[in-house]
């Protein structure tokens, strides 16, 4: 059993640079920390290593440069008890469509691999309380396919916080759907990190709901930009300035780099 | 004639029992192989059998257990591979099919041709099964059953989204090789019952049909096995009345359970009502 205070950040990383393909500089000496009851607004442009900060900080990256640390412990060095502590909505759920599961024996997934053996019972109940919350009891006979996109959604949120988690880390779980399913769904967010107490990482685009969510944010673009309270990043017009810039210049650099690796793939004619 | 008569036959008892044995792991397998569209796999590693039967004919020793070897050897490797060199799991099967095959031909070449037995394992000779065979095949099947319903949820899991599984602590690699080694046994004992050109058949048929029922991967899983089971029975019993090869009676009716399937979801769509909403008939009232 891990001793993990509540004392100890819920996220600590130390100078971390990862290289994609051992060649692309992707995070470039990125520190921060997160503290118990934090929401986190990661933002950046697409391209910006959001997607890799998240996989280094769930060990799935294990070459990266740096610490990365969750309650206080190396994630490289106690992975499996310590994702027993987190919920995880990755960017694109690469799910088969015809997966014949229900929501039910979706959302009991997250019950499965680092917490332990559990009763039918308890799984019962952690899996009805996760539907209430998500508010999809009615659903839960349904097969995945036969939900909106923003119901399909709030399934992998219920799978990734039914083993109560003390980390959420949603990574642009918005995209692709409505407005209004958004504004349901940001709702949601809001409402775990007040009532159930959970810390989150958010990542998106959407920096208006950012605004309004997060009590932090960091600012990433390949560095880190910025670090601190949301309302000293949202009200400095300076600051919204540079954000703007450097993503342009994300699209100028990864353009280059794919033009030069597709000048290597290519014979020359 | 009637079908309990048959019954009395020995041949006939042994190969319902193990058809039915066969039917249920093939069904069990496949459904994690369909959904993670690997349908083909069951086939090349019916076709890398071949070549391990090969391999026991060849050197007299008893084809079904170098079938077994091989195929687990061969199957592993090739998972191995596909991790650590990123291979597309299309190119996978089709290294797995062509090389297979490709050591079977050789050592046929070179033995001089054909033998029976090894003819009876291309088109599969479920009535010759042994006393033997028959509790062997059992046995296996219900040792890969346990197996699977020791695993299914996680096997579930990272069928569903293999990065997500991983991030709960599953430990993905080991999982699929473990997979992968029950998929390559269920393929060396069924080779018996519908040999090594149809077995892929019994794998993804019941499963595809299965997929069109179920609502929950439980109700699924058995709705399939079911129709596997189903299949293999009436295929059995179909080629003896009508003196037929029982192999492609099996897969034949696996075919046309599937076709009615199919033919009788469209006519339910189509005969559906349609539903007139509430907005629709307020604005009808107040035209």
């Amino acid at each position: 059993m891990l001793n993990m205070t509540s004392a100890s950040p819920i996220v600590e990383i130390d100078h971390l640079s990862y290289w994609y393909d051992s060649s692309f500089l992707t995070l470039d000496n990125i520190s921060f920390r997160m503290e118990q009851g934090d929401l986190l607004g990661i933002i950046g442009p697409n391209g910006a290593g959001k997607t890799t900060l998240f996989s280094c900080i769930l060990g799935i990256l294990t070459d990266y440069r740096g610490t990365v640390k969750l309650f206080g412990k190396e994630i490289l060095k106690n992975r499996k008890a310590l994702l027993s502590e987190v919920g995880y909505v990755p960017q694109h759920a690469s799910i088969e469509q015809s997966f014949p599961a229900n929501i039910e024996e979706i959302i009991s997934f997250g019950l499965l691999g680092s917490i332990g053996k559990y009763s039918r019972s308890y799984a019962k109940d952690q899996v009805l309380k996760a539907m209430q919350i998500v508010g999809l009891t009615d659903k839960k006979n349904k097969r995945f396919n036969e939900l909106s996109g923003g119901q399909q959604q709030r399934v992998l949120i219920a799978k990734a916080m039914v083993h109560n988690p003390r980390l959420l880390i949603l990574d642009e779980p918005t995209n692709g759907i409505d407005q209004e399913t958004q504004d349901r769904f940001y709702e949601l967010i809001r409402k775990l990190n007040a009532e159930e107490k959970i810390s989150i990482i958010l990542s998106s685009h959407d920096l208006d709901a950012v605004s309004k969510l997060a009590n932090k944010v960091a600012c990433i673009n390949r560095k880190m930009h910025f670090h601190g309270d949301a309302k000293d990043f949202f009200g400095d017009e300076n600051m919204l300035k540079t954000y703007y810039e450097s993503a342009m210049q994300t699209h100028l650099r990864l353009h280059q780099f794919n033009t030069k690796s597709n000048s290597q793939q290519l014979p020359s004619t | 004639m009637t079908i309990l008569e048959i019954l009395e036959f020995g041949f006939m008892q042994r190969a319902l029992i193990s058809g039915i044995a066969v039917a249920a792991i093939c069904s069990a397998i496949g459904l994690f192989l369909v959904l993670r569209k690997h349908s083909l796999f069951g086939d090349a590693m019916s076709h890398v059998a071949f070549g391990g039967l090969s391999i026991g004919l060849f050197l007299n020793l008893y084809p079904i257990w170098t079938a077994y070897a091989f195929t687990i050897i061969a199957a592993l490797g090739i998972t191995k591979m596909t991790d650590s060199i990123k291979i597309p799991p299309d190119s996978s099967v089709a290294i797995l099919l062509s090389s297979g095959l490709a050591v079977g031909i050789v050592l046929i070449s070179l033995s001089g041709g054909f033998s029976l037995d090894l003819f009876s394992f291309l088109f599969g000779s479920i009535l010759l099964i042994s006393t033997q065979d028959t509790i062997a095949i059992v046995f296996l099947s219900i040792a890969i059953l346990a197996i699977i319903a020791i695993m299914y949820r996680r096997l579930m899991y990272i069928t569903f989204d293999e990065k997500q599984a991983s991030v709960s602590g599953i430990n993905v690699k080991l999982a699929n090789y473990i997979f992968i080694v029950l998929a390559a046994i269920t393929v060396v004992t069924s080779i018996r019952l519908v040999g090594v050109l149809l077995i892929s058949a019994l794998i993804v048929l019941p499963n595809i049909t299965g997929i069109l029922f179920g609502r929950g991967f439980k109700k699924t899983a058995i709705i399939s096995i079911g129709i596997a089971i189903a299949s293999v029975v009436s295929g059995i019993v179909i080629s003896y009345f009508a003196n037929i090869a029982p192999a492609g009676a099996i897969v034949l009716t696996g075919v046309a359970i599937f076709l009615c399937t199919i033919i009788t979801r469209n006519i339910r769509k189509s005969i559906r009502p349609i539903k007139i909403t509430e907005p629709y008939l307020h604005n009808r009232s107040q035209e």
